[in-house]
């Protein structure tokens, strides 16, 4: 058993950690002010990254990465990966900005869930597309197999028709991996995911939402008014298999649960980091030394948020580290995701309190953290989701018994 | 002369097939294919097709390398001989330890069978090395939490009576100086299969509210010749069993030291005490009045670090509490699925699911916390912080888990026809204790 993080991820770690600090912070503040603008410096950076990922990293890290490996008979012995490095990666870019890390060009949810379900040719189609994930409807959220968006075949085309909300990155995005259906009446095994392309005609975007946080990240609503697109645009496999359930679409929360969890722990860490050089300013130094109750409130506060950050991270450590060695990590990815949602809420909460009005105005970004937060406790499903599927597993329960 | 490996795996083995126990939890299975031999870290397979080739092997591949090779990436795997420990233990814990639990906490002692089951396995042969006639080359620490996490499973209580005397080896391998362990350590570790075997524990705690180990009452004096030691010591397991104590206490300088205490000498009364929980453990109060101690009391030399002997049983403590809450959702998972209200069984319900889904969170929280600190401590790296904050997670969510396993059981998890009132007891421990070490 090792859990030290290896020393080839130093450099991916390193060049993250440099992104959020030279790049991410100085403009934190500017695109959480000023919502909807398009954050012109991620350009530039979105080629680095592209180098970054395609780098000689094993597998490389991204969004385009992340895939449940299966276990290769020529490679034996333990793997540390693509999953593994995105997690890594992600942490850092969110110590620097959870929306502005949402908003890097190529590296939507919609890129890991073409990786997660596409076949080959479709992976090479899309391999410079960046694209938006849109599942969510108005009376479709957390019950996604309820989703009543339609695909049609016509010929040698699909036909969608509905409307999809919250779809992050959704306005700046080069294409959107829509959930939509073949049949309603087969329930959810029918659902499957579609790739459509910007500009395709009958794809309206109707709105941006303002929002509590990640301001820097545009959240849309896109409307499909008959909107054609060809047939090889479905990924993966378009037989409905009832057996399957869900199948393939499903497949692509349990790689991206990490990751979301990943991005909490980094918002977490940057805020309690935050709050201790605060503290030290006033004369209050961590030192690990008295039991917890022998501390003043406030080291006591902060030794056990520091506890529940670190479980956070191991758990996401251990469901990427799982994915990556090719066992199946369904309860632990959601373990992963409600731990670090709600710690990384709780903390940068519990941070802006600790620090009074620095941690309620705008001359440090803690009340930002504590706004920005709030989201990875939602999206990739609730924590109450989470919480479902891990009681599912653990009670050996269908959703029809635990609802 | 010290043995050499082979020695070593030599008499291992000839303990274990030696042991009715071997066969009774069924570790012979099936005998003619696995053969258990010990080197460096503990027991290890080896199907016979290839024994000899992989005898060889083990005994001639340097361990320390093929670790250090592993070692280099993040990896939750157990190894071989850990797994190996860990299932062999976790059978001990179910077939002979849980199945006590109910009599001993209501005896307020654990049976000298189990003592005697568990010397025949030789647990605290694995805190020693081999020039004091224990098993292993190079202590454990991962492997002694995963002991500590496998008996609390069966019992915590229990576990503590087992694990005073072991820790007290591992104590004794880590900082006691080459007189000390020969004339201590190795004793308890040949006494193991004698009539009696010797028994030993650590002294921490005091009676006093908000305890900090850093802050003890017990005091050192020097005296020509020694010392002479005063104080009280609480929840001492196995206190009147002991035949000697590892004692924390204060020097004039005001910094906290262990002392080997012979716990016949003039001066020390120690009394029953009865606690809320771990009864099973036999927690003793003891009194040290002007007890005259020779210098050769202070355990260790120079190379002797408080605080890592403080995280050291925190992380005892913690692994206590991982195979305690272990054996609680293990628990509520198979209640709540047969217990039927309004129909149907109560896991059908969000509000009882999300509290077992909590359960197992936290658990896997806690187990992380732990393995990673006992990591670190192992790998030779600074691990004080993990291992508080470890303690501090395991201290709230220990408790938690505990008062939800009651509460998931409802009235029935009140009486004493199931066990969850019984960890609840127990797992009120975790945040207060110190007595062990891994």
């Amino acid at each position: 058993m090792n859990f030290e993080i290896p020393k080839k991820f130093n450099a991916l770690i390193n060049q993250a950690h440099q992104v959020a600090t030279e790049v991410f912070r100085p403009i934190s503040r500017k695109y959480d002010v000023a919502e909807h603008e398009y954050p012109v410096e991620l350009d530039m950076l979105a080629s680095i990254m592209d180098g970054m990922n395609d780098g000689d990293l094993s597998g490389g890290a991204g969004a385009a990465k992340l895939k449940q490996d299966k276990n290769d008979s020529d490679t034996a012995g333990v793997k540390n990966g693509s999953n593994m490095a995105t997690v890594l990666g992600l942490t850092e870019l969110c110590w620097g900005d959870v929306g502005l890390a949402l908003s890097l060009p190529r590296q939507g949810l919609g890129n890991a869930a073409i990786a997660a379900v596409a076949n080959k040719e479709q992976l090479e189609r899309y391999k410079n597309t960046w694209a938006a994930m849109a599942i969510t409807e108005p009376d479709a959220g957390s019950d996604s197999a309820s989703i009543t968006t339609t695909a049609t075949l016509d010929g040698d085309e699909y036909i969608i028709n509905g409307e999809k909300i919250f779809i992050t990155a959704g306005g700046r995005c080069e294409a959107i991996v829509v959930w939509a259906t073949l049949n309603k009446s087969l329930g959810r095994a029918a659902i499957k995911s579609f790739v459509i392309e910007k500009g395709t005609p009958g794809m309206e975007l109707v709105r941006l939402d303002k929002k509590l946080g990640i301001k820097a990240s545009d959240t849309a609503t896109i409307r499909f008014d008959n909107c054609r697109i060809p047939k090889e645009n479905l990924l993966g496999n378009s037989e409905i298999d009832t057996q399957k359930g869900f199948g393939g679409v499903m497949q692509t929360f349990d790689n991206t649960r990490p990751v979301v969890a990943a991005m909490a722990v980094g918002l977490a860490r940057a805020s309690i980091e935050l709050t201790q050089s605060l503290l030290k300013s006033s004369g209050i130094a961590l030192e690990y030394a008295a039991p917890v109750n022998n501390s003043l409130a406030c080291e006591a506060e902060m030794y056990r948020m520091e506890a529940d950050l670190e479980a956070a991270r191991l758990l996401t450590l251990k469901a990427a580290w799982m994915a990556d060695n090719g066992l199946p990590n369904s309860k632990e990815a959601s373990m992963a995701k409600a731990k670090a949602g709600r710690t990384a809420n709780q903390i940068t909460l519990k941070c802006a309190e600790l620090c009074s009005t620095l941690g309620y105005d705008q001359s440090q970004l803690l009340e930002k953290w504590a706004r920005d937060s709030k989201i990875l406790d939602i999206f990739e499903g609730t924590q109450q989701i989470q919480q479902l599927i891990v009681a599912r597993r653990m009670l050996n329960k269908s959703s029809s018994e635990l609802k | 002369m010290a043995k050499d490996k082979i020695g070593i795996a030599l008499s291992a083995v000839n303990k274990f097939a030696g042991s009715p126990l071997v066969n009774k939890l069924k570790l012979r299975k099936p005998a003619e294919k696995i053969a258990y031999v010990s080197t460096r870290t503990g027991f290890q397979v080896i199907s016979s097709a290839s024994v000899k080739v992989q005898q060889a092997k083990n005994f001639f591949t340097p361990a320390d390398t093929r670790d250090k090779q592993e070692a280099a990436l993040f990896d939750l795997s157990l190894s071989e001989e850990q797994q190996l420990i860990k299932d062999s233990l976790n059978r001990f814990s179910s077939e002979v330890i849980r199945p006590a639990a109910h009599q001993a906490d209501n005896d307020e002692l654990t049976s000298e069978a189990i003592f005697q089951q568990a010397n025949e396995l030789g647990l605290a042969a694995y805190s020693a090395t081999a020039e004091y006639g224990g098993y292993s080359d190079t202590p454990s620490t991962l492997t002694n939490v995963l002991i500590a996490e496998s008996l609390a499973n069966g019992d915590m209580g229990i576990a503590c009576a087992l694990l005073s005397t072991v820790s007290v080896a591992n104590a004794l391998t880590r900082w006691g100086t080459e007189e000390q362990k020969t004339s201590w350590l190795t004793p308890i570790i040949k006494s193991l299969d004698q009539p009696q075997a010797l028994y030993a524990a650590i002294a921490v705690n005091e009676p006093t509210p908000l305890f900090n180990p850093n802050k003890l009452i017990t005091n050192v004096s020097p005296t020509d010749g020694g010392y002479k030691l005063n104080g009280k010591k609480t929840a001492v397991a196995i206190g009147d069993k002991a035949d000697f104590l590892l004692v924390t206490a204060t020097t004039p300088n005001g910094r906290q030291k262990l002392f080997i205490v012979n716990s016949a000498l003039k001066g020390i009364s120690i009394k029953p005490s009865h606690n809320m929980g771990l009864k099973a453990a036999e927690l003793c109060s003891i009194d040290f009045d002007n007890v005259q101690l020779p210098e050769d009391a202070l355990l260790g030399d120079d190379r002797f670090c408080y605080q890592t002997f403080i995280d050291l049983a925190n992380l005892a403590w913690c692994g206590l509490a991982v195979g305690c809450a272990q054996a609680i959702q293990d628990y509520v998972v198979n209640y709540c699925n047969e217990r039927t209200a309004f129909g149907e069984p109560i896991s059908h319900r969000q509000s009882v699911a999300f509290m077992v889904a909590n359960i197992g969170i936290e658990l896997e929280s806690m187990r992380l916390l732990t393995y990673r600190a006992a990591c670190k401590a192992e790998q030779g790296l600074p691990f004080h912080r993990e291992a508080y904050l470890a303690k501090v997670l395991c201290s709230d969510k220990a408790m938690e888990i505990g008062t939800n396993g009651v509460q998931l059981l409802g009235g029935h998890g009140f009486i004493k026809d199931h066990p969850v009132e019984r960890w609840y007891r127990d797992m009120r421990a975790i945040a207060i204790l110190y007595g062990l070490h891994v």
